[in-house]
């Protein structure tokens, strides 16, 4: 399986994506025979249903979520450089980041990590959480044990502490700035053995 | 708890007075009740009633105690005990703090004391036979049948390092530890030698770490910690029954020399593997068995527990670790076999697994608590001390010492929380006292080990059993100072964590994936064929998900939320909007500290941290993970079936982009609301998916949902409740089993309101207890 999976993928795409990414050669060749074990329909693209296949996705409260960052707007294939292009964000962020000179900022920087972890709530990409969308998570997160009120307190005064200008929803620079002593660079990080 | 301890108490008279008076109840049966005497002349005319009683009349009331008394006792002690748990379960704060060893030596002591007071005599059942014959199969059996095999095996390394090295550890330095107190003549235990004191060590350093389990769930420790001390509790059982074997074989010769500590070794070794073979055979022979067995569903769990006890005893005919093949060959049966069996089946098994595995656990420590009180003791003070200080020390450099070597190899180093859990949450428990109290009695100070055990036994569980949990909250609290951190953090953390559990899912193993895929492949082309009866390729999800729903949807009807006729008390349903338009409300420090409480007991923990098998006395707990797959069923239910059936994705997308916003809260809102909030949502399901948001369809099956269930008037509660809420659990339930038949386009009509009753009425009804503190609790 090792070796048919590198066949299938070309050495330039490995050089780009390591460009992209920072991934090592081995891990991507490692990735990619994921991705492949995945890809029950083998057309080099992941659906959905694909991920929802995980069965630890499934348990994961917010699966669906996850999963859907994965999918470019509007689409729902995604194929093995926008696979890697997410998980890029789970590099853990070295020292010497020198790497990468495609991009401006690699994916696995510190904001990145935050611009995902944003993204997850912010569903409707207009660069705001509201209320709406943080109890949603919220639900997602507590089960049914937590009427309706409570929950709806807990996101209010989550508002309130992070917003800055008042308008009751929480911009990507609030959310930076209301996460600033947390170390996002260890909790958003795999470490990706070799 | 009062009238159960008096039935209780009662019980033990009788079963007590009853050992006693059958005699003479025997003499006065057939006296009273000879048809012959005239009722009404007892006293003076007994004597004349002994010649009509000569001939023999028919008796017609007997009784004959000594028949059944053994199984009559036994069946009353595991009645007391059954009924201790019942006691002490509902005093749930009771069994947070003491761990269940605790209740149930305490009922054997109380037991004994009975039994020493009425001068009885425990019956002598509890031989060497008997334990390993009968006793030890069953707990064994249960700790293997409900073994997590994923992160088993993903850290079996650790564990078998653990279990194994860390026992000999153990096992060898208290055993020459207590050598070294016994050259001290002051202390009088001279004649020990080194083999009888090896043998007594090993015994000791048997854990039975239930107790920490419990409290590790609690706390929160990661899952190899978790996994590490439940395949060590597992493990060293084999361990020890190996090194006992072996020590009480070397303690019966007069000299041991080096090669028989090698042969020793080998023996080990043999035993081990040997073990594991026979029970993979066993496992695999009872796999194809339950092929064939779909004609005899009543019999089906029958051949699990045949074929591990067989396994177990040609194992112990070979004098090979019956406990690796038992363990080995329930491990390798449960995978296939619950695909074959029905689900009926599958739960009989469970169950009867629990039961019988608390039955022999119970009885053990029964003993215990009647031993200690009734046998002799040889109390000597600086022996039984010195082993209480060796067993903790010699844990805890283990523990540190072992870590130390082990930390490099691993990937989620053990800190010093969990080392301390680790040592300190070794409790020792029922199989030490067994092994102990079917010493061979040519072992001398048979009695003075015997006391020692139990005294180690009694001070791990109740001192250590009881202190765990405050110490490590304690070492917990220090070091995540919860009130430091504010809302935000703790859920953006908790979100980050939850995503990051899902990337690393998504990503699959890495160090033994290369293996685990080799095996994965292995496993379906060959063995799922000859195994399984219907080898449906079937994705692992949908069968979880099944199982899950199926069980969920039975435990809805079952359980007091399923009974709706009794409607919950009405909530002042707060209108969203009108909260949204409030001028900021102010939060007080409390409040602050209390959403803190509130969102650290309630949000779900990480799948690390969620451990189906928290507690050795309960089934596996299911409930969070059911709990997620309920409320997010109908997104993976239409995205597997849209695989299966082909649909074009603008079609199944956008519903389950509907589901994004419909969670369980926004249900409760009054239709208009209700509209509000989906237009209000309808551009998230808009541009990710960018096709036309079905918000007619939304509507309609809200409004048909709600229209003909709700009245117009405002507080669309009872009414509204009692229609649409036994639909709820029957919907979810037959949701389930609609599964292949039905046309995918029917399914949302259904679906959706029935998924969001059964949501709903979960909800409100776990509302309705903190009614009260709703308006108050902002």
């Amino acid at each position: 399986m090792g070796s048919k999976a590198s066949t299938l993928l070309r050495e330039e795409e490995i050089e780009e994506i390591k460009k992209e990414t920072g991934f090592s050669h081995s891990q991507i060749t490692r990735l990619y025979s994921r991705f492949t074990s995945l890809d029950k329909g083998e057309n080099g693209t992941l659906s959905r249903e694909d991920f929802q296949r995980i069965p630890e996705l499934a348990i994961n409260p917010l699966g669906d979520r996850i999963i859907n960052a994965f999918f470019p707007e509007g689409e729902d294939q995604v194929n093995f450089r926008g696979f890697m292009r997410i998980l890029a964000h789970f590099r853990p962020i070295e020292d010497n980041e020198k790497k990468s000179v495609a991009v401006s900022e690699p994916l696995n920087s510190r904001t990145n990590k935050l611009l995902f972890a944003f993204r997850l709530y912010d569903l409707d990409r207009d660069d705001k959480i509201s209320r709406e969308e943080l109890l949603q998570v919220l639900r997602m997160m507590v089960g049914v044990n937590i009427s309706d009120d409570q929950l709806g307190s807990i996101a209010d005064r989550t508002i309130q502490e992070a917003d800055t200008n008042g308008d009751n929803s929480i911009s990507f620079n609030e959310f930076i700035k209301v996460l600033e002593k947390v170390d996002v660079e260890q909790k958003m990080s795999i470490r990706f053995l070799h | 708890m009062g009238t159960f301890a008096l039935h209780a108490l009662l019980l033990l008279a009788l079963c007590c007075s009853a050992g006693k008076c059958e005699l003479q109840e025997s003499e006065t049966s057939a006296q009273t009740d000879s048809p012959g005497v005239d009722p009404f002349m007892s006293g003076p005319d007994e004597p004349q009633a002994s010649p009509v009683e000569d001939r023999a009349n028919l008796p017609v009331f007997t009784m004959d105690y000594p028949r059944i008394q053994v199984p009559f006792e036994f069946t009353m002690w595991v009645l007391l005990a059954s009924f201790a748990k019942i006691g002490f379960n509902i005093y749930h704060k009771i069994t947070i703090w003491i761990p269940e060893s605790c209740l149930l030596i305490s009922i054997g002591l109380i037991v004994g004391a009975i039994m020493h007071s009425v001068k009885e005599e425990p019956p002598a059942v509890l031989n060497s036979n008997v334990f390993f014959l009968y006793m030890l199969p069953l707990i064994v059996l249960d700790s293997g049948y409900f073994m997590p095999t994923r992160p088993f095996f993903e850290n079996v390394g650790t564990v078998l390092w653990y279990a194994v090295v860390g026992t000999l550890w153990n096992s060898i330095g208290i055993g020459i530890s207590l050598f070294a107190i016994c050259q001290f003549e002051v202390f009088g235990v001279q004649d020990i030698n080194l083999q009888e004191n090896l043998l007594f060590a090993s015994i000791v350093s048997t854990v039975d770490p239930v107790a920490a389990l419990n409290v590790f769930d609690d706390i929160g420790v990661n899952e190899q910690t978790y996994i590490i001390i439940f395949g060590e509790g597992l493990f060293n059982d084999a361990v020890t029954v190996v090194l006992y074997n072996m020590f009480t074989f070397l303690a019966a010769l007069p000299v041991v020399e080096s090669t028989d500590v090698f042969l020793g070794t080998a023996q080990f070794l043999v035993v081990a593997a040997g073990g594991v073979l026979f029970g993979l055979v066993f496992g695999f022979v009872a796999a194809f068995t339950t092929r064939f067995t779909h004609g005899v569903r009543q019999i089906e769990p029958l051949f699990v527990f045949l074929y591990s006890y067989l396994a177990y005893l040609v194992a112990e005919c070979f004098a090979i670790s019956s406990v690796m093949a038992l363990i080995t060959c329930a491990i390798t049966m449960k995978y296939y076999v619950e695909e074959n069996v029905s689900q009926s089946s599958c739960t009989t098994i469970r169950h009867v697994v629990k039961m019988l595995a608390t039955i022999s656990e119970t009885l053990i420590f029964f003993f215990l608590g009647v031993v200690t009180i009734t046998t002799e003791h040889e109390w000597n003070w600086a022996y039984i001390l010195f082993t209480l200080l060796f067993a903790f020390v010699w844990r805890g450099i283990g523990m540190l010492v072992l870590t130390q070597i082990i930390n490099p190899f691993r990937t989620v180093p053990l800190n010093f929380t969990d080392q301390f859990g680790l040592a300190y949450g070794g409790l020792r428990g029922a199989i030490c006292f067994a092994l102990v109290f079917t010493l061979p009695d040519s072992i001398n100070r048979k009695d003075l080990f015997v006391t020692a055990s139990i005294a180690v036994i009694t001070f791990t569980v109740f001192i250590q059993g009881i202190s765990i949990r405050p110490i490590l909250e304690y070492m917990n609290i220090r070091k995540t100072n919860k009130d430091v951190d504010t809302i935000n953090v703790e859920i953006h953390t908790r979100t980050m964590e939850h995503v990051l559990s899902g990337v690393e899912d998504l990503c699959g193993q890495w160090s033994h994936y290369y293996w685990k895929d080799k095996f994965k492949k292995f496993n379906d082309r060959v063995l799922r064929r000859i195994l399984l009866r219907h080898n449906r390729a079937e994705s692992s999800i949908v069968s979880l998900y099944k199982r899950l729903e199926l069980q969920s949807a039975i435990g809805l009807l079952d359980s007091p939320m399923g009974d709706l006729g009794a409607a919950p008390s009405l909530l002042p349903l707060h209108d969203e909007r009108k909260e949204a338009t409030r001028p900021k409300k102010k939060f007080l420090a409390a409040d602050v500290r209390k959403m803190h409480h509130i969102l650290s007991k309630n949000m779900y923990n990480i799948r690390q941290k969620t451990m189906a098998y928290t507690n050795k006395y309960d089934l596996p707990d299911d409930s969070q993970n059911r709990e997620i797959l309920i409320c997010r069923h109908a997104s993976v239910r239409r995205s597997l079936r849209a695989a299966s059936f082909r649909q074009p994705p603008s079609q199944h997308i956008p519903r389950s982009q509907k589901y994004f916003s419909l969670q369980p809260g926004t249900a409760l809102r009054p239709p208009s609301r209700g509209g509000d909030v989906q237009h209000r949502s309808a551009p998230p399901s808009r541009s990710p998916c960018r096709s036309p948001v079905p918000l007619e369809r939304l509507d309609t099956i809200e409004g048909t949902g709600r229209a003909s269930s709700r009245p117009s008037s405002p507080p669309p509660g009872p009414d509204a409740w009692d229609h649409r809420g036994p639909r709820g659990p029957e919907g979810s339930g037959f949701g389930g089993r609609k599964a292949p038949g039905r046309s995918h386009s029917d399914r949302p009509d259904e679906g959706e309101p029935e998924d969001r009753d059964g949501r709903e009425h979960e909800t409100l009804l776990w509302d309705s207890p903190r009614g009260g503190g709703g308006p108050g609790s902002g």
